[in-house]
């Protein structure tokens, strides 16, 4: 009997302390929203939430430590040309699950990482104009028997990354296949490496960047959707988008948009 | 308040990966069990080079992190996610296990083996019949130990696609976008088999130690 | 084919700096967490052991809910939930906060256990030879308990440094996450990289193994 009560007794605690945990969880953030633009002249720096893991937009260079890539160089140039050189540029690793929340808790001032421009993501960030034009494609093995998205029958496996849009879409465009999602892209192409799966597929840049990694590799079946890629800021930072497009468009104006773009990008 | 409907309407997916969980850690404590009762006695066996092996395997597993070894099964074996969870999970638990089973037979009195052997049995008869049996009840409670860590550590099937509760509610939070309240569910949903667990391992500890 | 061909291939200069880099950081992380954790865990241990009422009940429900989720599940949710209730960290503080808040509960238990594996009759003893409660615990109870929890406490450590691997989820630069970047980039097979890896965390942990072992032969 004593036993019965002491548990009982222990599962009303548990209870409480659940309600109360539930109650926390309710409650609104009272952050405190301070205009990005004006923080980054005041911190004189400016950082960008970019990719460590893909290759041709941002990957961390084992034996330098440094990041490379397209997200970089663009980002680099366009903070010079927003802010002359009192403005240094900083990154900091973002991954497709990491980037929203870390924008929005200020850890982060733009997201500069292979990010596609949706609806659904609008009603989270503000984003600038389109500065990359991605669609999503299929990374296979030489030799494969997929070719293309039509070939992603109910006996093949696609590999994916969570919280990015390409796992969406692929269970849209080929229902009838497996989809097995991973952390990061780093762990995604592992897995193709190791026979985990028939094609990876995400945004033909990120594809592009492995098959140059990987010369066993290649893309098949061209693109199957529009992912053009923004730079995200936090909600309600109008000016800041203003001060990126305009940036942007002198970029483009002037050659350097190309110069960096060639630079990474080989069609 | 917590977004119930995240619940109810992802509920097929919060089932089927606590089914994968509860499936993925019964199947490893089974085979943990039994590779790691054969090192134990490979651990004690009177003949030096299986001792050698036997320790080597135990000092070298429980000395890496269950992460690089589920990575390593998935990344270099020909498995799907949640078999080379359930393999590296059994691989790693079975030096635990192997540990508290030895520990088990060293505490029966040596003496007991020598008149065991004295009286016609072979070792392994002695072994089967006169020590392992006593040896059990003092293995039991380090035992559902293990089966409570086995259940945690299978989680980790999350991180190599194995359709687990974690992996499961990983999908879920990055398409609600409700990430709190997804991890909270899932939260319960491994107190519902941890805390029952442990409420028996405490109560067999307990007699245990009383009967002795 | 050479066996370890592989294996030379891989040990370049620069891939045994990046890995030891990534090693850097694992036991950075480990040596923070194994310090808050053991403050943390040891007052909540006595706390408990103590039977102060209200308290010690309420760190028992705590204590019990951390112990009995996975370590994986507390990191998700420090990295990626708080935030959404305003408490947000870099990767790294999350990961020593995840493995603080795991490995605290675990702590206090093993404490807890050591202290009540002193005979009660020893309090009552060192409270009729005048010490209060508090001396009775700190001079007499604690330091027999402490040499019967040194070697859980130090398996415990152990684990926290296999643990911290977990935090390769939220991208903390570690020994594995950069092992990971390594095989996901050269060409060379998943073989060599993880064996290297595992060797390293197999240096550390068994050398603190067996540093124990012979603090335990030592004190019987």
């Amino acid at each position: 009997m004593f036993k019965t009560k002491k548990l009982l007794k222990m599962a009303f605690v548990s209870t409480v302390a659940a309600a109360f945990l539930v109650g926390c969880g309710g409650g609104d953030d009272a952050q405190e929203d301070k205009d990005v633009l004006a923080q980054i002249k005041e911190d004189k720096k400016i950082v960008f939430g970019v990719k460590y893991d893909t290759r041709l937009f941002g990957l961390k260079n084992p034996s330098t430590g440094d990041v490379e890539g397209f997200d970089i160089d663009l980002s680099k140039a366009l903070a010079e040309e927003m802010f002359g050189p009192d403005v240094k540029p900083e990154y900091k690793e973002v991954t497709s699950k990491t980037r929203v929340g870390l924008l929005n808790n200020g850890k982060i001032d733009a997201v500069v990482a292979t990010m596609t421009i949706n609806e659904e993501r609008k009603k989270e960030v503000d984003f600038t104009d389109v500065y990359f034009d991605a669609g999503q494609s299929l990374l296979v093995e030489k030799g494969s028997k997929v070719q293309g998205i039509e070939d992603l029958s109910k006996d093949t496996t696609v590999l994916a990354v969570k919280g990015s849009t390409s796992a969406v879409n692929i269970r849209e465009k080929a229902p009838e296949a497996k989809v097995l999602e991973f952390e990061n892209y780093a762990e995604a192409f592992t897995a193709l490496k190791s026979n985990k799966g028939d094609a990876l597929t995400t945004d033909d840049s990120i594809l592009y960047g492995m098959a140059e990694e990987d010369p066993s590799f290649e893309l098949v079946g061209g693109t199957f959707t529009e992912e053009p890629y923004g730079i995200a800021v936090k909600k309600g930072n109008k000016e800041l988008v203003d001060e990126l497009n305009k940036a942007l468009k002198s970029l483009k104006d002037s050659g350097k948009y190309d110069e960096i773009k060639d630079k990474w990008i080989k069609e | 308040m917590l977004d119930f409907s995240i619940l109810t309407d992802n509920m097929d997916a919060f089932l089927e990966g606590f089914k994968v969980t509860l499936i993925a850690s019964f199947i490893a404590l089974i085979c943990s069990f039994i590779l790691g009762t054969l090192i134990a006695v490979m651990r004690i066996a009177p003949f030096k080079p299986i001792n050698w092996i036997g320790t080597t395997y135990v000092e070298f597993i429980r000395n890496i992190p269950v992460l690089v070894i589920v990575f390593f099964t998935y990344l270099a074996g020909n498995f799907g996610g949640m078999a080379a969870g359930i393999i590296g999970l059994t691989v790693y638990t079975a030096a635990f296990i192997a540990e508290a089973i030895r520990a088990g037979i060293m505490s029966v009195p040596r003496g007991q083996m020598e008149a065991a052997r004295s009286s016609g049995l072979t070792y392994g008869q002695a072994m089967r019949m006169v020590i392992l049996p006593q040896a059990v009840k003092i293995v039991i409670p380090p035992l559902g130990n293990q089966f409570i860590n086995l259940v945690k550590n299978s989680s980790l099937l999350a991180v190599v696609a194995g359709g687990d509760l974690m992996y499961q509610g990983d999908l879920i939070s990055a398409s609600t976008f409700v990430t709190f309240d997804t991890y909270i569910f899932v939260g319960l949903f491994y107190l519902i088999l941890t805390i029952p667990l442990s409420f028996g391992v405490g109560y067999l500890e307990k007699r245990l130690a009383r009967s002795n | 084919m050479n066996l370890l061909a592989p294996f030379i291939e891989v040990l370049t200069l620069d891939n045994i700096k990046f890995l030891l880099e990534g090693f850097m950081v694992t036991l950075k992380v480990a040596a923070i967490s194994i310090v808050l954790s053991s403050i943390i865990g040891g007052l909540v241990g006595t706390l408990r052991y103590a039977k102060i009422p209200v308290v010690s009940q309420l760190l028992a429900v705590v204590v019990e809910t951390i112990r009995n989720l996975p370590l994986l599940l507390i990191i998700f949710f420090t990295y990626f939930a708080l935030p959404e209730i305003g408490i947000d960290m870099e990767i790294m503080t999350a990961a020593i906060v995840a493995l603080t808040i795991f490995e605290s509960a675990m702590l206090s238990e093993i404490i807890r256990s050591g202290l009540n594996s002193i005979d009660k009759g020893q309090i009552e003893a060192g409270r009729s030879s005048g010490l209060n409660y508090i001396q009775t615990l700190s001079y007499i109870v604690m330091p027999q308990a402490l040499r019967r929890m040194v070697p859980p406490i130090v398996s415990q450590f152990i684990s926290l440094l296999k643990d911290t691997s977990l935090a390769v989820v939220i991208a903390l630069p570690d020994l594995l996450h950069n092992g990971q970047i390594l095989y996901a980039q050269t060409g060379s097979g998943v073989t060599p990289i993880f064996t290297i890896v595992a060797l390293m965390y197999f240096i550390v942990n068994f050398t603190l193994s067996r540093v124990a072992r012979r603090l335990e032969l030592k004190q019987v």
